[in-house]
């Protein structure tokens, strides 16, 4: 395994240096241009619909200037023309303006005027870098998982020798005991034998005080365990299931800082928080492809543009024609927080009304690689919550007068959710 | 006490030694569990070969599987939408206006959708059109999800695609075209401007094509006589809430009556106000929702019925025409009522509900001779468009071998003509027949091709249901099977292309909206020409005086001839005309009148029965068994079981439609007979003779479930004339018990058990039931079925008074003529000769009795009986006055239940959903789609009972803490207050001071259901009102 990722680096290095001179040398030829600044600005304006090195929404850019020059004979002038005004120079007859537009649907490439020719310098710049190889897998994750996979065998090594050890141990104490007895019988020595003492054990028995005492106190164990396990049952805190696409809340909340409503809408007013429909994911995912974070040995790029793959599979999208097949599967899920049908949740009323981070509940999912169930979901755990929170009544003018009345009556500045009613059963059983 | 009345709800219970009523008075559970049954068999215990320990072994063995077998969750899936509908949020419900229009029903709804499912249909306040939505509207939903529906097109039974349909069925319409035969559409009454087209277009397209509309119910015979009248095809609209005097002869306006819908207007003027409240007379055969709700009501026959109107004729415009025989006190009555029109004059309304030209004409006449402010003969009812005479000439038609090709809609024939046989016979000898049906039903399963209908949920249309009120009917749901509506095939076989959305919609731009917005039309659900409105009201102030002829009053007496005992058929409120017979909630739900479930039946008068030897009685846990009779009109003749009916007129008896389907049906709603097989030329009264026939028939009646406990006044009334006169305490008095030797209210703390709860914070919900605006329609029973996902749970369990109706509306018959006397009797009664004239009394008490009818639901009492037997706490008190049930934690006891003084909790026998020994709409995935989400379906071993729709509270508080606003009077409503179109049932805030049902709270009329026992319940009850005053 070692040797193979060498291989790869050594090969990744060739490529690097390959790149860097490669480079070096267009940016050269392309005219004056800083490729940092037309980074920011591609990302700005274009990367809605173009990517250097796939069709999107538009044509991939990459060297767009030299193919420009080279296939069509077009200069840099022409790309001023087409960028600030397309509509205009497809208007105007222009060949290869009319090819792009009818090549790409009929989609008119949005004018943008306000990009300054040193803008479109830039841009042109950054389009003519070289392509960058895909980062290596953290060169440094491969010896740890090397260690971590020897520290488990140095581990088996040490039991195993340490059960020899007692085994040997026994074994000795054992000849010793023997020997000893030998020299005993030798020597006709008598080896003294207990007698007329009852045993400890008899005389425990026969005491029935310690008896009782020790009856009651192991059925109050296993009563306590019983009842320890019994409560257990149904309860899945912890339940992490193998969900059909690996979807990386740690990603997306995480790393991206997405916030959980924009996926899970209706948690704001609706009593489920919605599993986002395909269409939500394809509104970010038509542009993003391809993964390009941090990855993991376990979880790679390739992992992980694959679970894309999947996505673009179940909503019908073909990547290569941009566009939708209609051919749709929609994904099954596995449900990891399954409320009895005889609870009532309503999510807006926690996430809208009490302004309850959705974390509390549902604990770090932007750290979550995979999603697993936070909170243990039993009623205790409601009701808990209930007793000791604040009702959120700030600037809601349905509280104003019940909180003025009630936080009088039971004297307290602010009224928890138990004493506003949060307590009784009918408002979550029916 | 309010009166001193004696209060009935079965004829049994006039029986002071029955045993029954004994028996059901002292247990709430009425079957004991059978153990006797399976250990009282000595030999087939002896004889098992299973040791006590062996059981034991089992026992612990399956228990300790059972326990890990629980440890392991289910894997539970959850698929959210690949592109999700702007629309549709999971969890928030949306809102569709549209109309149901099948041909009897015909309402503007509000169709609630949760994730894209309908499942409640809610009245459409917006739309004024015609009344609301009734039990068979609400329950209407269901019908969507019928696992019975047909999945696709077919053709001699086998399935077949659309394409193919459309090449066959063309191809021999163009047959039919060339051989000249006819070919001919029957269907429904659609009154839909844009289907007129259509046919007309498709008319156009055929040549000889002929549409007979046909109403399974008709009314024709009233069309008829408003044509001849007024020269427009329609019926007279009546606004009930502008008479204070109704005369009915015959007219069930508050059930079925030429359309039906008129029970909200005649509900305001029922509830007294500054002294004042309309007054109701009824003349009637069979004991009808309307008779009940009579101030007085007189028993005749539909013979003595013509004499009646043909009478009060007479005596209110004057014109002599001559009226034999009448009975006396009838006759004093229709004088009584003539003399009180004529007060009344333009205040007053008549109706009737003879089917025939005559009687109809008189009404007419009558009430322009009243101009009476109710009747409007401009705007018209459309919705009976069924053509009685082209029905028969039809079927002539057909079995002469004239039509070539039927294409039938809406309509089943097959089960409603009497004359069905010759029906069948004609459509073996047309050449093409397709029928648009849901099922595959009586009519559809006899046709070449069967195309498969949608639901109205699913489907689009446009109704005028008066004139100028146009209703739009829109998809809630996309078709759950491969179904076409008729319209779109007629818009096929003209080779149009549009759909027909697209179609209704140019209709309306050229036709109907006059520049309205067709979009704010279909978001309404509905759209009134204010031109048409406007002519209305300019020609109301012409007053049509001059004094009418006599002709059809004479002709009307003429054609009355008495003939011994006579039929007179009708709809039950529950079931209508037999379309929705496969509904379970429709099946369960209790007739208004007999309480009874999954039947219809003979009913006969206490008299006539004893006569003929019918008899009805009650087996040892209070179910009802009747004897059978044969009935023959015409020389047909079917058995029908017997329920004797107080207030049945001696010598009539009444059977009613929609029942005895087979086809199309699953096995536990094939229930009763078909009385379509008796409805001879379309009239509804037939002459018959009955004959007793052997065997009984065990009736699903809850009529005595539940009884009084021997609390008389649960209910209470009074006469207007006292309630205008005396004091409140008179006829509403607080009971009061002995403190200190003074009498004190039980309502006053200091006499109470319990320390009062402190509710005087936050919301306070209270429920307000008018007893005087109640109708006992129904609507609400069902509408709180489908909120609350209570089960259905079949005929023998309703036998044995399982049914899990959360709201039930009491019937409580009192006797008319002794007020105090009853009571005294009961008391006195002793030894055989005493109770023999008891006998006649009583009987006497069941000719005419009086009429209340009291929903009761679980009474959320601030002082509960059930909370403090409860072992589990699983019952508990909420602040804001709901009767809390956790039903997760009920483990069955049924303390709760014996302790109930108002019996509303119901038990969980059986497990209702997902078991296979149930066939209800529970018990498959299609039917499962109707369940509201928010309410947990109870499983077996628990209790449950109304609460109060604490799930409709608790989003109307959200909504408002969500929007950070205070809520305001009328945003608080339960499934039945929201149901309640005759404004009964008010539900709302008392801690609001200025909500309407604070304000109810103190009105003189409000009072408490048992108050004497301290409950302090948080349903009111408003003591019901008898305008008894004659003229």
């Amino acid at each position: 395994m070692r040797k193979v990722i060498h291989r790869k680096l050594s090969k990744n290095f060739l490529r690097l240096g390959l790149i860097v001179l490669l480079a070096f040398t267009s940016s050269l030829s392309a005219q004056e241009g800083d490729p940092a600044k037309g980074k920011s600005l591609f990302n700005a304006n274009c990367a809605a619909c173009h990517q250097l090195d796939k069709k999107m929404t538009g044509p991939a850019l990459r060297h767009i200037e030299t193919r420009l020059s080279d296939e069509e004979g077009l200069d840099r002038d022409w790309i001023y023309a087409w960028v600030r005004n397309s509509s205009g120079l497809i208007k105007s007859g222009d060949a290869y303006a009319n090819k792009v537009y009818n090549e790409f649907g009929g989609a008119a490439m949005t004018a943008f005027p306000q990009l300054s020719d040193d803008d479109l310098n830039n841009i042109l710049a950054y389009t003519a870098e070289e392509k960058k190889a895909a980062p290596a897998p953290a060169a440094g994750a491969a010896p740890v998982q090397a260690a971590s996979s020897s520290d488990g065998i140095s581990n088996e090594l040490i039991l195993g020798a340490l059960a020899i050890l007692f085994i040997l141990l026994a074994l000795g104490l054992y000849l010793v005991n023997k020997t000893l007895r030998r020299f005993a019988a030798a020597q006709n020595l008598e080896l003294e034998t207990e007698t007329g003492r009852t045993p400890l054990w008899k005389a425990f028995v026969q005491n029935q005080f310690l008896m009782i005492v020790v009856a009651i106190f192991f059925l109050l164990t296993s009563a306590y365990f019983a009842f320890g396990f019994m409560m257990q049952v149904g309860v899945d805190q912890g339940y992490q299931p193998v969900q059909p696409i690996h979807f990386s809340h740690k990603i997306h909340a995480g790393d991206n800082g997405i916030d959980c409503k924009y996926c899970h809408s209706s948690a704001r007013v609706s009593k489920t928080s919605g599993i986002p429909s395909l269409n939500v994911c394809m509104n970010c995912h038509k542009s993003i492809y391809e993964y390009n974070g941090e990855t993991t040995p376990e979880y790679s790029k390739e992992f992980y543009d694959g679970e894309i793959k999947k996505l673009y599979k179940a909503a019908g999208w073909s990547d290569e024609d941009q566009k939708y097949t209609g051919e749709s599967q929609p994904v099954k899920w596995v449900r990891i927080h399954n409320l009895p049908d005889f609870a009532y949740f309503n999510h807006s009323q926690h996430v809208t009304v009490a302004g309850v981070e959705c974390q509390t509940c549902h604990g770090p999912v932007q750290e979550m690689e995979e999603v697993y169930q936070y909170a243990p979901l039993t009623m205790g755990w409601c009701i808990n919550c209930h007793r000791d929170t604040d009702v959120n009544v700030k600037d809601n003018a349905y509280y104003e007068k019940i909180h003025a009345e009630l936080s009088k009556k039971y004297g307290v500045e602010n009224l928890t959710a138990a004493q506003m009613g949060g307590l009784e059963c009918g408002k979550c059983h029916y | 006490m309010s009166s001193n009345k004696k209060y009935w709800k079965s004829v049994e219970e006039l029986n002071e030694n029955s045993s029954i009523v004994e028996t059901l008075k002292q247990n709430e559970f009425v079957t004991e569990i059978p153990t006797d049954e399976f250990l009282g068999d000595k030999d087939t215990l002896e004889a098992t070969s299973t040791t006590r320990r062996d059981f034991l072994k089992y026992v612990g063995f399956s228990t300790a599987a059972a326990s890990l077998a629980a440890c392991e969750g289910p894997v539970k899936k959850s698929i959210p939408y690949v592109v999700q509908p702007t629309e549709i949020i999971p969890g928030v419900a949306n809102y569709y206006a549209t109309t149901i229009a099948d041909g009897f029903d015909f309402a503007s709804v509000l169709v609630k959708t949760r994730e894209g499912r309908p499942i409640k249909i809610e009245n459409n306040t917006l739309a004024a059109t015609n009344g609301s939505a009734n039990a068979r509207v609400n329950a209407s939903v269901l019908g969507l999800y019928d696992s019975l529906r047909v999945q696709g097109p077919k053709k001699e039974g086998a399935a077949i695609s659309w394409s193919n349909f459309d090449a066959e069925t063309t191809k021999a319409l163009n047959n039919v075209k060339g051989s000249g035969k006819s070919i001919v559409l029957l269907t429904q009454s659609y009154a839909s401007p844009s289907t007129k087209n259509l046919i007309a277009e498709f008319k156009e397209a055929y040549g000889n094509v002929n549409h007979v509309v046909y109403d399974a119910i008709s009314e024709f015979a009233a069309v008829e006589a408003f044509q001849n009248k007024y020269n427009t095809r329609g019926l007279a609209d009546y606004d009930f809430s502008k008479a204070m005097t109704i005369v009915s002869v015959g007219a069930d306006f508050l059930g079925d009556w030429q359309g039906g819908g008129f029970d909200a207007g005649y509900s305001k003027n029922r509830i007294p106000d500054h002294g004042k409240m309309s007054r109701h007379i009824q003349f009637e055969s069979n004991m009808s929702l309307t008779g009940a709700n009579a101030d007085k009501r007189v028993p005749v026959t539909p013979n003595q019925q013509k004499l009646a109107l043909a009478k009060l004729y007479s005596l209110v415009t004057g014109n002599n025409v001559s009226v034999k025989g009448l009975p006396e006190h009838v006759e004093a009555a229709v004088k009584s009522a003539a003399v009180q029109l004529k007060k009344a004059g333009s205040n007053g309304v008549v109706v009737t509900g003879i089917q025939d030209v005559n009687a109809q004409t008189v009404a007419l006449e009558l009430n322009e001779y009243l101009a009476s402010k109710a009747f409007n003969s401009k705007v018209v009812i459309k919705t009976k468009e069924g053509n009685d005479k082209d029905v028969a000439q039809l079927v002539a038609d057909m079995k002469a071998g004239k039509v070539g090709a039927i294409i039938m809609s809406g309509v089943n024939p097959l089960y409603t003509l009497p004359n069905a046989a010759d029906f069948a016979e004609g459509l073996k000898k047309t050449q093409l027949s397709i029928a648009f049906s849901m099922k595959e039903d009586e009519t559809s399963s006899q046709t070449q091709y069967l195309a498969a209908a949608p639901h109205y949920l699913e489907s689009w249309g446009d109704v005028e249901i008066k004139t100028g009120h146009y209703s739009l009917t829109q998809p809630t749901i996309r078709p759950l099977f491969d179904t076409r509506q008729f319209q779109d095939a007629l818009l096929k076989w003209t080779n149009n292309d549009t759909t027909y959305s697209d179609y209704i919609k140019s209709t309306w731009n050229t036709n109907i909206l006059a520049g309205g917005s067709y979009n704010k039309a279909l978001h309404d659900g509905f759209f009134v020409n204010v031109i048409a409105e406007e002519v209305v009201e300019s020609s109301d102030a012409e007053e049509a005086t001059e004094a009418p002829a006599s002709n059809a009053a004479q002709a009307l007496v003429a054609s009355a001839k008495a003939q011994g005992l006579e039929l007179s058929l009708y709809t039950k409120t529950g079931m209508g005309d037999g379309q929705q017979a496969n509904n379970p909630w429709l099946q369960e739900f209790p007739d208004p009148i007999t309480r009874t479930s999954w039947d219809n039946y003979l009913t006969v008068s206490k008299a006539d029965a004893a006569e003929i030897g019918l008899i009805n009685r009650h087996v040892a846990n209070g179910a009802l068994n009747g004897s059978y009779a044969n009935v023959t009109v015409n020389g047909v003749t079917i058995t029908a079981p017997v329920i004797i009916q107080p207030g049945q007129a001696n010598g009539s008896v009444g059977l009613s439609f929609g029942y005895g389907r087979t086809a199309g049906l699953k096995e536990e709603m094939q229930t009763g007979v078909n009385a379509y097989a008796l409805y001879h030329n379309f009239n509804n009264v037939q002459n018959v003779t009955i004959e007793p026939a052997s065997g009984e028939h065990e009736f699903a009646s809850v009529q005595l479930h539940n009884t009084l406990m021997g609390r008389g006044d649960i209910i209470k009334e009074t006469t207007l004339e006292i309630f205008n006169t005396k004091d409140k305490k008179h006829w509403n008095a607080v009971p009061v018990v002995s403190l200190n030797h003074e009498e004190t209210p039980v309502t006053s703390p200091e006499v109470d058990l319990w320390d009062e709860f402190d509710r005087s914070i936050g919301h306070h919900f209270n429920l307000s039931i008018d007893l005087n605006a109640c109708t006992g329609c129904g609507a609400c029973v069902i509408a709180c079925h489908a909120e609350n996902n209570v089960p259905v749970v079949g005929k023998s369990e309703v036998r044995r008074s399982r049914d899990m109706h959360w709201l039930r509306i009491d019937r409580y018959y009192s006797s008319e003529e002794s007020f105090a006397g009853d009571n005294e009797k009961k008391d006195n009664i002793s030894g055989l000769g005493s109770s023999l004239s008891e006998f006649g009394e009583m009987e006497h008490a069941s000719e005419n009795p009086e009429v209340a009818f009291q929903p009761v639901m679980c009474q959320h009492c601030n002082h509960a009986p059930c909370e403090t037997v409860c072992p589990v706490a699983a019952t508990s008190h909420g602040r804001q006055g709901q009767n809390h049930m956790a039903y997760n934690r009920c483990v069955g006891t049924r303390y709760c239940a014996n302790n109930c003084p108002y019996k509303v909790r119901r038990f969980n026998w059986f497990l209702y959903n997902g078991n296979d020994e149930f066939d209800y709409h529970m018990n498959d995935d299609l039917g499962r789609m109707v369940l509201n989400p928010d309410v947990v379906v109870r499983s077996r071993g628990v209790m449950e009972k109304c609460s109060m729709c604490i799930q409709m509270t608790q989003k109307t508080v959200l909504d408002a803490k969500r929007d950070g606003r205070v809520i305001k009077d009328g945003e608080f409503q339960t499934a039945c207050s929201a149901a309640c179109s005759s404004g009964a049932m008010v539900f709302g805030d008392i801690n609001d001071k200025d909500s309407k049902v604070a304000k109810l709270k103190e009105d003189n009329r409000m009072y408490h259901l048992l108050e004497h026992v301290g409950t302090k319940p948080n349903v009111q009850y408003h003591t019901k009102v008898r305008n008894t005053t004659e003229a």
